[in-house]
């Protein structure tokens, strides 16, 4: 296969950016997108060019570093996966492909198309975690919960924190990834305590950093782990609701 | 997490290359006013007034439909809603109640809609360099800013038309409802912007509609495919009901009426009571 790789070139994060085109001969259908990008980098080193920056770690669709936009899509034109886990066989001999960083105010690029995504962390500080006694192990299945429970807990913590959602969203929205990261402690029974004052303290700290929601429902279609959108009803729903309960249990402290 | 309400404006959020495009408020004005300074709080408003919205839009088209009965039935319909609440309450008292409920969720509904949108547009300050290819945002959806402003538009002008009568001139006769719509409509022109105007109304309410289940958070797999159903169906009927009203104006199905007393009273006896003449 030979395809055309039109991909956005910028020193740093201050630095203006600007697409750059190279030829590429000799790649293989059964390359993932990423070793295609390896193949290129190893030739740009070669002609002493500097090579391109992209994230990547687990290289297995788990550890959401390797997000890129690719032909307007993000992670690519396969439903349900990381870009490392998008083959070259979905692209055909003498195609060009555009791949461009996430774009969002919250987002900066630090070189090409690795951009820093630490607002997801700021989100999870404020409250995507539960706070419990380091002891002893507790003895399993010491707390009962029912399967449907368990199955959508679940399918939220699948989320990888790539930024696909924030990326696809017209507004820069966070609402995928918190939601999900809200919904998989908020609908376990370790979860509950903390609920009310979680739900309250992970949206305000979104919203310091990303855009609005407006149902567009593109975050789904981008998500590789295809996460609902359901779960931003859930969050929207407990979010009105712990700005009641917390001033409730505020009250309860006398 | 140590109390329940969590430390705000703490400096921790700007860390390295990141920082908060937004500020939080300073003060967190009480339940549920407060919920008013938030991004999720000010959709959840939108829904609710949303709500409102389509509640009157549905009660304004399925009462037009008083129209197909003749100058009689369409005025006395115009005098009930004037009359609502019967003695117990002064004459319109229920309906400016219900004009100031609707224009206040009109004002939130536009001012929730204009600064989420400066927010959005903040939180992208430099847009995709490349062609966006987009899988899920329907026409409906991306256009949502473009037929409210259509919408608000037709209101301020179905307002000088047929409330102010400013368009129609010696033709508007205040309380005369079945002559003035039918005036106004047998125009071509002013027809077709009433038609257009409820295209963009259906296209705005098929996917508000169905938005406002996910931003007041109803949401169950019972019922979450029925959301869409009921905002296509929503939307058609509005847009089905409202289009006829030009339509027919202006093939002459409904025609002027040249009757001197155009309603009934009570007894089946012919008056002109509707019209706010007592004779």
């Amino acid at each position: 296969m030979r395809i055309t790789l039109k991909v956005w070139r910028q020193d740093g994060p201050t630095s203006p950016g600007a697409f750059e085109t190279y030829d590429v001969p000799g790649v293989s259908p059964d390359m993932s997108f990423l070793e295609m990008l390896d193949v290129v980098n190893d030739r740009l080193t070669l002609d002493g060019k500097r090579p391109i920056v992209f994230e990547h770690d687990c290289r297995e669709g788990i550890c959401g570093s390797c997000g890129m936009m690719i032909n307007g899509v993000p992670h690519g034109p396969e439903k349900g996966t990381a870009t490392c886990q998008l083959h070259m066989r979905k692209f055909h001999d003498g195609d060009q492909i555009v791949v461009e960083p996430w774009r969002a105010a919250a987002f900066p690029v630090i070189r090409d198309v690795a951009v820093d995504r630490s607002a997801f962390d700021r989100i999870i500080e404020a409250g995507g975690y539960i706070s419990t006694p380091t002891g002893a192990a507790p003895d399993a299945n010491l707390t009962l919960i029912p399967k449907p429970v368990a199955d959508a807990a679940m399918d939220a913590a699948a989320c990888i924190g790539c930024g696909a959602c924030v990326a696809a969203c017209p507004n820069s929205a966070a609402q995928l990834f918190t939601s999900a990261k809200l919904a998989h402690l908020n609908l376990l029974p370790q979860g509950q305590a903390e609920r009310w004052a979680r739900t309250e303290a992970m949206v305000e700290t979104m919203e310091e950093f990303f855009g609005s929601c407006t149902n567009h429902g593109e975050c789904r279609e981008a998500c590789p782990k295809e996460i609902s959108i359901d779960f931003i009803a859930m969050m929207n729903r407990d979010y009105v609701k712990s700005k009641r309960k917390n001033r409730k249990l505020l009250s309860q402290i006398r | 997490m140590a109390t329940t309400t969590p430390a705000r404006g703490s400096n921790t959020s700007a860390r390295g290359l990141v920082r908060p495009t937004f500020k939080q408020p300073r003060k967190r004005l009480p339940y549920p006013i407060g919920l008013y300074q938030t991004a999720v709080g000010r959709k959840w408003v939108m829904g609710v007034t949303g709500i409102m919205m389509m509640g009157f839009v549905l009660v304004h088209m399925i009462g037009n439909l008083h129209m197909y009965q003749g100058p009689a039935g369409y005025n006395e319909y115009a005098e009930a809603l004037r009359t609502l609440g019967g003695h117990l309450i002064p004459r319109e008292g229920v309906l400016w109640a219900l004009r100031l409920g609707l224009l206040s969720a009109v004002v939130l509904h536009i001012h929730s809609a204009a600064t989420l949108t400066i927010m959005n547009r903040k939180s992208r300050p430099q847009g995709y360099q490349s062609p966006r290819d987009y899988s899920a945002a329907n026409f409906a959806s991306r256009t949502m800013r473009a037929t409210g402003i259509i919408v608000l538009l037709f209101i301020i002008f179905h307002l000088l038309d047929l409330t102010w009568g400013v368009f129609l001139g010696d033709d508007y006769i205040k309380g005369d409802v079945y002559n003035n719509v039918n005036r106004s409509l047998s125009s071509a022109p002013v027809a077709i912007v009433y038609m257009l105007a409820n295209v963009a109304l259906a296209v705005h309410l098929f996917h508000g509609a169905w938005s406002m289940f996910q931003s007041l958070g109803w949401n169950s797999p019972q019922f979450n495919q029925a959301r869409r159903v009921f905002a296509t169906a929503f939307a058609g009927l509005i847009l089905v009901g409202n289009l006829s009203f030009p339509i027919m104006n202006l093939a002459g199905v409904v025609s002027q009426d040249t009757r001197t007393t155009p309603c009934v009273a009570e007894g089946g006896e012919e008056t002109n009571i509707c019209l706010g003449v007592n004779e």
